[in-house]
């Protein structure tokens, strides 16, 4: 009965597929392909956090992991409910991240879609993102009995002080000390230097790519944004990067020179906040679209590019300082609310889903509060969709599906 | 004057509700179990309605339906959720209402309405069905009394102090309240006192606006009601259609399509 179930001839839907995806799909299996022959290629391999600082270990020659970008596979993968019990049958509390605890499973196991992580050389672990990974980075070095570096990001509530940006300053000299002496070598600063410069242009070129979603209608979703993250992620500093953004970027202004819409139809444009429902993408971009409804931008994937301002990349090393302290989910609210404004504005967004996310405590915290605040200041309607980014236990599709549809209902009418 | 014949068909997780009308008037309403499968029960609510008022279904010219089980009514123009509807049937038995209360078998809501009737925002309870109808059922049950007259005693005790927020949990609670020899009024009063907690947290959550209205089944249940009044500290006013309000609702919905 719902607009969803019923079956209709769709000729532009070729149209519509992007054709980038499968040069992304290649060049992350070759990545993962690398990572996990890194010992027999005489090569080291370090996990790091989502918002660490990525680019020394580019520099250095070693292949970073993402423990998280492989929590996302996991639950893209559905494999999420079984590897959450096995870790819960190990101790974990369900209260614990379902990324940490997908990826503990899977390092205890070799299980998941990969077969397990390939086994670090050492671990760079940033508090950016959150305090959970601190914990679970102390796990895994005792577990693989590597040693760990931490770089210790303060919560920024307005502006950064000198303080503060010394502080983190000194912890990114630590940081190269660190990794010259676990790959035995000095750190080559031209190199670094030209790892700098790409990874500003590999963020340009990302979100220049973002930016098309402004077009009405918009040739992108942010389910498709959740998708062609990963290189911004894992690669970034690399020149397979640049030309994978580029060659993204070109095809979004193909699209829009072809005015190919990515939701047929598009009348509503909404922003999302948190992280992707994993493995619900699919159900909630159809669920959106039979409501003639694009999500053309979101709080996640714009959170690596937002930092762009702050990095001057001839200074890169000493901009790290400032660019990974305020990330998008260490900053207050005050800041936050600015940031989610300026999209709001840019996108000519109608309306905000918010996924209150079990899993991610310090992006959902003052979720409600931040709701409160789009409701006044600028007027536009908001949903809450209680979920979990891996856990599937808990999404309740026929409740979720009530919100959306009611949602959507007090947009049209 | 509006002489459209509509009907609206709400399957709700416990009670299947169907109300037809002609313009504004209501000619008909109905309740009966859901039972297993909601396609069914939407057929036979619809048909026992039509039957107790002797109309033949084709007479009907349009029909939305809510609830649950709103996708699963094949013979439905429409299926609308069960928020926008309740909003519409409050309004439509009183257009002063800005904010209504719907507490039925496994949700609840609360839903802010503006000066045109139009839905603003909303709040429902999410994947736990504390302050809900099935709640209350649970808890009748565990103290063996009929739930027709569980509001009742409620009104008569002073309540206990139930802590835990799961219906399960609570159950334990309750029959370790009976053990330490807490009166039946009172654990009774306490169970309501709970339930009203969690409504009065989602409805201050919305917003609360005044006046409000109370639909959905256990708007039947004093107990409950005065609980809400105390909680929100404001009067509710019950709708006489409190139980059919979601179908009251997709029935003027229909008439505007």
């Amino acid at each position: 009965m719902s607009d969803m179930n019923k079956k209709t001839v769709d000729p532009g839907k070729d149209n519509r597929k992007i054709k980038s995806v499968s040069r992304m799909k290649e060049i992350m299996t070759h990545y993962y392909i690398d990572a996990k022959t890194a010992r027999e290629s005489g090569k080291k391999v370090a996990w790091i956090t989502s918002g660490g600082p990525v680019e020394p270990l580019i520099a250095m020659d070693v292949i970073p992991v993402y423990p998280e970008n492989h929590g996302a596979m996991v639950g893209a993968s559905k494999m999420g409910v079984d590897l959450c019990q096995k870790a819960e049958e190990m101790g974990y509390s369900s209260d614990l991240c379902s990324y940490a605890r997908a990826d503990i499973a899977c390092a205890a196991t070799q299980g998941g879609p990969i077969g397990g992580l390939p086994e670090p050389d050492f671990l760079v672990c940033c508090n950016n993102i959150c305090g959970t990974v601190l914990k679970w980075y102390e796990v895994a070095a005792r577990y693989y009995k590597v040693p760990l570096f931490i770089l210790d990001t303060p919560f920024i509530h307005r502006e950064m002080r000198k303080e503060a940006q010394q502080y983190v300053m000194s912890q990114i000299e630590e940081y190269i000390a660190f990794l010259e002496a676990q790959c035995g070598r000095k750190m080559d600063y031209d190199r670094m230097t030209d790892v700098g410069r790409l990874a500003v242009e590999g963020l340009r070129l990302w979100q220049a790519v973002l930016d098309t979603a402004a077009h009405k209608p918009s040739p992108i979703t942010a389910f498709d944004l959740f998708f062609h993250l990963g290189l911004i992620v894992t690669l970034r500093g690399t020149q397979v990067t640049v030309d994978y953004y580029q060659g993204l970027l070109d095809e979004m202004n193909e699209r829009i020179a072809n005015n190919i819409a990515m939701v047929p139809g598009e009348k509503y444009r909404l922003l999302w906040d948190n992280l992707p429902v994993w493995y619900k993408t699919r159900w909630l971009s159809d669920k959106f679209a039979s409501h003639k409804a694009c999500l053309v931008a979101d709080t996640y994937t714009s959170a690596w590019s937002g930092v762009l301002p702050l990095i001057d990349e001839d200074r890169f090393l000493e901009t790290m300082s400032l660019s990974y302290s305020q990330v998008y989910i260490n900053i207050s609210h005050d800041m936050m609310i600015d940031k989610l404004s300026e999209m709001i504005r840019k996108y000519d967004a109608d309306g905000l889903v918010m996924h209150s996310n079990r899993s991610c405590k310090p992006y959902s915290l003052g979720q409600y509060d931040l709701q409160k605040m789009v409701m006044e200041q600028l007027g536009i309607p908001t949903l809450i969709i209680e979920a979990d980014m891996v856990d599937e236990r808990h999404f309740a599709e026929s409740q979720i599906e009530t919100r959306i549809d009611a949602f959507m209902e007090t947009l049209k009418s | 004057m509006n002489t459209k014949i509509t009907a609206g068909i709400d399957i709700g997780s416990i009670t299947a509700k169907a109300v037809v009308m002609e313009g504004d008037k209501i000619l008909g309403a109905r309740v009966q179990f859901t039972g297993y499968t909601a396609k069914k029960a939407g057929r036979d609510v619809f048909d026992g309605m039509l039957g107790e008022i002797g109309m033949p279904p084709d007479r009907v010219e349009c029909i939305v339906s809510t609830g649950y089980g709103r996708n699963s009514i094949d013979f439905a123009d429409k299926a609308v959720t069960e928020i926008t509807c309740h909003g519409a049937g409050a309004w439509f038995v009183n257009p002063e209402v800005r904010f209504v209360v719907d507490v039925g078998g496994q949700d609840s809501k609360v839903i802010r309405l503006d000066d045109s009737g139009k839905v603003v925002d909303f709040a429902m309870n999410d994947k736990c069905a504390a302050g809900t109808g099935r709640f209350l059922e649970v808890m009748a049950r565990a103290l063996e009394v009929d739930l027709d007259d569980f509001g009742e005693l409620s009104l008569a005790g002073i309540p206990a102090k139930i802590s835990s927020i799961c219906t399960v949990f609570a159950e334990s609670e309750v029959i370790s309240l009976i053990a330490r020899g807490e009166t039946r009024e009172n654990i009774i009063a306490g169970i309501h006192e709970s339930a009203a907690s969690r409504i009065s947290a989602m409805a201050r959550r919305v917003g609360l606006v005044l006046p409000v209205m109370m639909t959905g089944g256990v708007a039947k249940n004093k107990g409950m009601l005065a609980a809400l009044e105390k909680k929100l500290d404001a009067p509710i006013q019950v709708s006489e259609y409190a139980q059919v309000n979601g179908a009251l609702g997709a029935a003027i919905l229909a008439a505007r399509m």
